[in-house]
């Protein structure tokens, strides 16, 4: 048995029946990262000192013969967007290269509280605004299945770590398909709660109506396990809910009906990916589903809505770095106005300056009404699509993205290419939607992502119906 | 197409320094992300309301009052700072001299 390759399930078990101990297990992943991390580049910040002495309080809990819950002891790699308090925070960013976060976000107080150990922060793209990881200030995390690829965005880090057993599972955050993607593109298994079912309190904010963390992990029940855990209503974040207690989640497969959305199926999906996708969609109705086509019709222009509500948002949610409270400041500023200037000229990243005079255009007066307002309305469609479809099916099944992991340098010249990549995945977010990303099979060696769709809080469904496609097998 | 002179009004608005070789790119780049969007006219929204949020939560209240629990130490807060003075912030004069 090699201790990084397990599951949550699995490591969790061997700690129970002290196969071996919270310590052995933690530095088998620090040796990990340190032997094998250059390759792929998964992390910004290893938290080595910080990981060891919470390994060694599982160890104390375990020769005291406490409980150990599922998460306890159990190496997990956090994306740096999501503040652990007293550990560097850069949202790979320039601009917060040297920032220590003062506080721990919501899902670390919880993950605490479980005894999880953290063993670092994982690359990403700048602020979350990217589909590749290329954005990042400190370079690109390659994808583990081939080095010249891409791991997928933003949260490429979280993605590639856990696909090359870094960490036993991850934590990202999703704007517009930011978990997903990258999951597929590495081939694991990434979930996008409901908007408003985990706390966004210490996440730094990209687009705060889109904006959700989510687990990244190696199977199905290993993301319900991490979602259990870090979900629920926070006095801090007046945007999050418990969801409602729903009864029946546990419907059986031959009682399925799953909606399969024309629009989906349509120029611009490489036929090799549609294919196993399509397998994936046999092997339910042989699990005795029953299939349905469905139309979102105003899915066409989610893509374009998404581009000017998120920019929208980010340029809000971004002026805070002035150079003033926190982060770089240019010294070399003769007045105040320069201060704002130089330091955001010198410490965001193209990408990000790019979204922040997008958004700011489509805000101004003169173009409010044509653009934001527009995109509202238009995200009130796309809503409606789902809910009508809803009407009709328990869930919905999409690939997660057109193709599979690109190569480096591909799209990243051409920022309208890289934002095609979403095409499959900002609906979802625009909605508010659950939704989960896993494995269906390769094309040329390169993971393929199954996207199933859920009601608002009916992840336990989508993540039961993830469960038997992993039991049938891929 | 942007203009030249729309990109620096932008810029200004959202405190975002540019170089001359930058706003031409900017340009170039706003104009093509905008030309794609402009997809979104061909949508009929009439008697649509706009979606802001899709959480219903309104007015989410709290007591007006420190819970010392989470009171975060202001050294944690003004070690951040890039440029300060004692426990104050420093800026720079915003009048000219």
């Amino acid at each position: 048995m090699k201790l990084t390759d397990l599951t949550i399930v699995k490591a969790h078990q061997g700690l129970l029946k002290k196969e071996f101990s919270a310590i052995s297990l933690c530095k088998a992943y620090l040796d990990k990262i340190k032997e094998k991390d250059k390759e792929i580049f998964s992390y910004l910040t290893v938290t080595k000192d910080l990981a060891l002495s919470q390994a060694k309080k599982n160890d104390d809990l375990i020769s005291k013969k406490r409980n150990l819950s599922f998460l306890s002891g159990i190496p997990a790699a956090i994306k740096d967007i999501i503040l652990i308090q007293d550990v560097r925070c850069t949202a790979a960013s320039k601009i917060l290269e040297n920032y220590i976060a003062p506080y721990d976000a919501t899902v670390i107080k919880k993950l605490k509280a479980e005894n999880v150990v953290f063993l670092g922060k994982t690359n990403m793209d700048e602020f979350a605004m990217g589909s590749s990881t290329e954005n990042s200030a400190f370079g690109p995390t390659r994808n583990p299945h081939d080095l010249t690829r891409v791991a997928g965005g933003s949260s490429g880090g979280s993605a590639a770590a856990v696909a090359n057993n870094e960490c036993v599972y991850a934590l990202g955050s999703d704007t517009g398909g930011s978990i997903r993607l990258p999951a597929s593109f590495c081939g694991v298994v990434g979930l996008k709660p409901t908007y408003g079912a985990v706390s966004r309190y210490g996440l730094i904010a990209f687009a705060s109506s889109l904006d959700q963390i989510g687990p990244i992990t190696k199977t199905v029940k290993d993301a319900k396990i991490v979602f259990d855990a870090i979900k629920g209503k926070d006095p801090f974040d007046s945007t999050s809910v418990d969801g409602p207690k729903k009864e029946n989640l546990r419907l059986k497969i031959k009682n399925l009906r799953i909606g399969i959305p024309k629009e989906y199926f349509v120029k611009g999906i490489d036929p090799e990916v549609e294919k196993l996708i399509k397998q994936a969609i046999k092997k339910y109705e042989e699990m005795g589903a029953k299939i349905e086509e469905v139309s979102l019709p105003h899915t066409e222009y989610a893509l374009p809505s998404y581009y000017i509500i998120s920019p929208s948002e980010a340029s809000a949610n971004l002026a805070r770095y002035d150079g003033i409270k926190y982060g770089f400041s240019d010294k070399t500023a003769k007045n105040l106005m320069d201060v704002y200037l130089k330091s955001r000229e010198k410490g965001f990243g193209d990408e990000v300056r790019r979204r922040i005079m997008l958004g700011t255009y489509a805000l101004s007066s003169g173009y409010y009404e044509a653009y934001y307002l527009k995109a509202q309305k238009v995200r009130t469609l796309i809503r409606e699509d789902f809910q009508k479809v809803f009407k009709k099916v328990n869930v919905i099944l999409t690939p997660t993205s057109p193709f599979t992991a690109f190569k480096i340098g591909e799209k990243i010249k051409d920022p309208l290419s890289m934002y095609l990549v979403d095409i499959y995945t900002v609906s979802v977010n625009l909605a508010g939607l659950p939704a989960l990303s896993l494995p269906c099979g390769k094309v040329n060696n390169l993971p393929v992502g199954l996207q199933i769709i859920g009601k608002p809080f009916e992840e336990d469904l989508i993540l039961e119906i993830g469960q038997a496609l992993e039991n049938y097998g891929v | 197409m942007v203009t030249k002179k729309e990109v620096q009004h932008i810029a200004k608005l959202a405190r975002m320094g540019l170089t001359g070789k930058e706003i031409e790119k900017m340009q170039k780049e706003l104009s093509k992300i905008l030309g794609y969007v402009e997809k979104l006219k061909e949508a009929d929204v009439s008697k649509i309301e706009p979606t802001s949020r899709v959480v219903k939560n309104e007015n989410v209240m709290k007591e007006d009052k420190i819970d010392e629990k989470y009171k975060m130490k202001n050294e944690k807060l003004l070690k951040l700072v890039p440029n300060k003075k004692d426990d104050y912030l420093k800026v720079k004069s915003i009048f000219n001299k």
